[in-house]
């Protein structure tokens, strides 16, 4: 059975359209892998999942009901970990999970502790965030998940500047979210290693898209 | 532009009535001035300098319908999506500029001989000055974001905000001006006016109306084509690759 | 709730990390107002006359000195993104990131005011009303400039944008802080521009999250 669903998507980017008519299905428990090379609309397709922006056409639904419908329903299961890692530099590690487990509703010293242990950030708790490497702070980032659960987990290269180990711990920190029936949605160049996953490669959409923008001005309708 | 709205007909009907707008425009705007300046009477405690009256008036009638454009233009830009709506918004703006610019201009050469100065803290011409100053961040807004949809969208969010303040504004504006002023100060227009300088004023009114529209149209026609012309470019370069 | 009183705890707790920041705009609005005699020459009654309008101006200068951080530094680590996402409506944000732009700017300022009222030989008389105007019309400062502040979020020279946005907006709050401050120094009945005050107050609580909530989210399309 399929949770989360997109039919048709057209993405529109400044005034180009990204990728044009994408479905994807992803079912309870299920992950997705987004491929493409750079520039093949993986980041804005998760900004779409996440409600940043509206798809130009098409519809984005969970559980069979469209998600324009209840956004605040969405962003309650939703947990997004872009690019930026969103650490305070004057904040303490603990003080930064702490702040985002709140709000995300779990602000609770054991969901703290939880998304600490996930990925081994334990030792570092009380230092301040200026003084943690770039891959510390992606853990930090990652760790907000763990902290706090939702259903859908949209990860945007998930494993930038993550160690061998720290890519175990965040493999097993999916696994555990999809034992639970989560669903998760990766963009990644690098390969993830997610059993049973499916995968969306988006160069054929984006040529789609490019070649549609290319007849509409080879025979424009004014 | 937005690829999926089709101008076309906008297009087809802006070149069918923009020059019977434009040719209307002038010859109201002619007619108004003609009666304006030769017919209408002198005031007989103004002399001629009331004959500005006749250019500042519609100026600062155009003032405020041009901002109630926008902040209808805008509203229908956010909750609709039109995307006309955002190109009349961005035409509209430094038209209404230039009219609020000219009214104050005008009121300024008005009171020197009325008041002996060129600028009078007065409730009517301070609450112009604020209009213009919204005007301008209004501009300055459109035009500070690289990715010009992001532009109009803040733009579109900030002539709303404007357009519910500015009562506000001209409230506080003369509250403030009647605590500070005596009120000896001359009123700029009666409270009756008689028909011989009634019919060059609506003349002109109206005259102002269709030149705003013959412009925004124009300007709007401009901003399409300019965003085929770019689209055919990168089209072209993408072939090229 | 939870969410909110976060956020408001967060936003506390940087600014109080990062202490010499969240002074500057005291610093600058005891500064600028100092500046004034230096124009106008130091004749003590004149000062007093000008004091309602000096210390409100230069306090509504101040306010804007510390707007731009208001959203930036969160629009520019990836927060706001998650803040925008997150379960609490977006309008509890803004109203959360005001109020703590108010406890951390607009609080010491008024408790600078009546510095500046004894430096400006204003009749202390009026001091209860200069504290009273000040925090119902710092508030409204707060809320309103916050809307400018997501307005301008990714715009070239944000800095310079908000005060021509914010400032035309702030004339209202202008006009019934010195009125007030000026029928109390006057003998006057101060209330009507209290009203005045409140009401704006009360507005831009209403309209202002929502304003501001429209412009981060399409800050963040």
């Amino acid at each position: 059975m399929s949770m989360f669903q997109g039919h048709e998507l057209t993405c529109i980017r400044g005034q180009r359209r990204v990728f044009a008519g994408l479905d994807f299905t992803v079912p309870a428990g299920g992950a997705l892998i987004l491929l493409g090379p750079n520039g093949s609309g993986k980041s804005s397709l998760l900004r779409l999942m996440a409600g940043l922006g509206r798809p130009a056409a098409g519809q984005l639904s969970w559980a069979g009901t469209p998600i324009a419908e209840d956004p605040e329903a969405h962003r309650v299961r939703l947990r997004y970990a872009g690019h930026l890692d969103c650490v305070k530099a004057v904040l303490s590690v603990r003080e930064n999970l702490s702040f985002w487990a709140g709000q995300y509703g779990a602000a609770e010293a054991e969901a703290v502790n939880r998304g600490l242990k996930a990925f081994a950030l334990e030792s570092l708790a009380d230092m301040p965030g200026q003084i943690l490497s770039a891959g510390q702070k992606h853990r930090l980032a990652l760790a907000r998940l763990a902290a706090s659960p939702g259903e859908l987990w949209l990860l945007d290269e998930p494993t930038v500047g993550l160690d061998s180990a720290a890519q175990l711990r965040l493999t097993a920190a999916i696994a555990a979210h999809r034992e639970t029936g989560g669903c998760v949605v990766a963009a990644t160049h690098t390969p993830l290693d997610l059993p049973g996953a499916q995968s969306v490669n988006l160069s054929p959409y984006a040529e789609a898209a490019r070649a549609a923008e290319a007849r509409e001005s080879a025979e424009p309708a004014w | 532009m937005h690829r999926f709205a089709n101008p076309g007909r906008f297009l087809r009907i802006a070149n069918a009535v923009l020059p019977w707008i434009a040719v209307l425009a002038a010859v109201l705007i002619g007619a108004g001035l003609y009666l304006a300046l030769f017919v209408s009477p002198a005031d007989y405690q103004q002399g001629d300098s009331v004959r500005i009256m006749y250019v500042h008036v519609p100026s600062a009638w155009m003032a405020m319908f041009i901002y109630t454009v926008i902040a209808a233009a805008s509203a229908s830009s956010l909750i609709w999506r039109h995307p006309l709506a955002d190109l009349v918004a961005k035409a509209s703006s430094p038209i209404g500029a230039c009219f609020t610019f000219l009214a104050l201009a005008t009121g300024s050469l008005w009171g020197k001989p009325m008041w002996g100065a060129w600028w009078v803290w007065d409730a009517r011409l301070t609450s112009v000055l604020v209009l213009f100053f919204l005007y301008l961040g209004h501009m300055a807004l459109m035009g500070a974001f690289d990715n010009a949809a992001r532009g109009a969208r803040a733009a579109a969010i900030l002539a709303l905000v404007g357009f519910v303040n500015v009562p506000i504004i001209k409230f506080s504006v003369e509250w403030w001006s009647t605590l500070h002023q005596p009120s000896s100060v001359l009123r700029l227009d009666g409270p009756s006016i008689h028909p011989s300088m009634l019919w060059p004023l609506l003349a002109m009114g109206l005259g102002f109306k269709l030149y705003y529209l013959a412009l925004m149209l124009v300007r709007v026609k401009s901003e399409l084509i300019a965003a085929r012309v770019s689209a055919r470019a990168s089209a072209a370069a993408e072939a090229a690759a | 709730m939870s969410g909110f009183l976060g956020l408001l705890a967060r936003d506390l707790r940087l600014a109080l990390r990062r202490r010499a920041d969240a002074s500057l705009a005291v610093l600058f609005f005891v500064l600028a107002a100092a500046m004034f005699p230096f124009g106008v020459g130091p004749e003590p009654n004149l000062l007093a006359r000008m004091a309602p309008g000096v210390i409100w101006v230069t306090a509504l200068l101040a306010v804007l000195l510390s707007l731009e951080r208001l959203f930036l530094a969160d629009y520019e680590d990836g927060s706001l993104e998650l803040m925008v996402l997150a379960p609490q409506p977006l309008e509890m944000t803004v109203l959360a990131k005001a109020l703590a732009h108010w406890l951390t700017t607009g609080l010491p300022l008024i408790a600078a005011a009546p510095i500046l009222a004894l430096l400006y030989n204003m009749d202390p008389a009026g001091l209860p009303m200069l504290i009273l105007a000040m925090a119902l019309g710092t508030p409204s400062l707060s809320l309103i400039g916050a809307v400018g502040a997501a307005l301008t979020l990714g715009a070239r020279r944000g800095g310079v944008l908000i005060p021509l946005l914010v400032l035309p907006l702030n004339i209202p709050v202008l006009i019934f802080g010195v009125a007030a401050l000026d029928a109390a120094l006057a003998g006057l009945n101060p209330m009507p521009h209290i009203m005045f005050l409140g009401a704006l107050f009360l507005g831009s609580l209403v309209l202002a999250p929502v304003a501001g909530a429209a412009a981060l989210r399409q800050a963040m399309e």
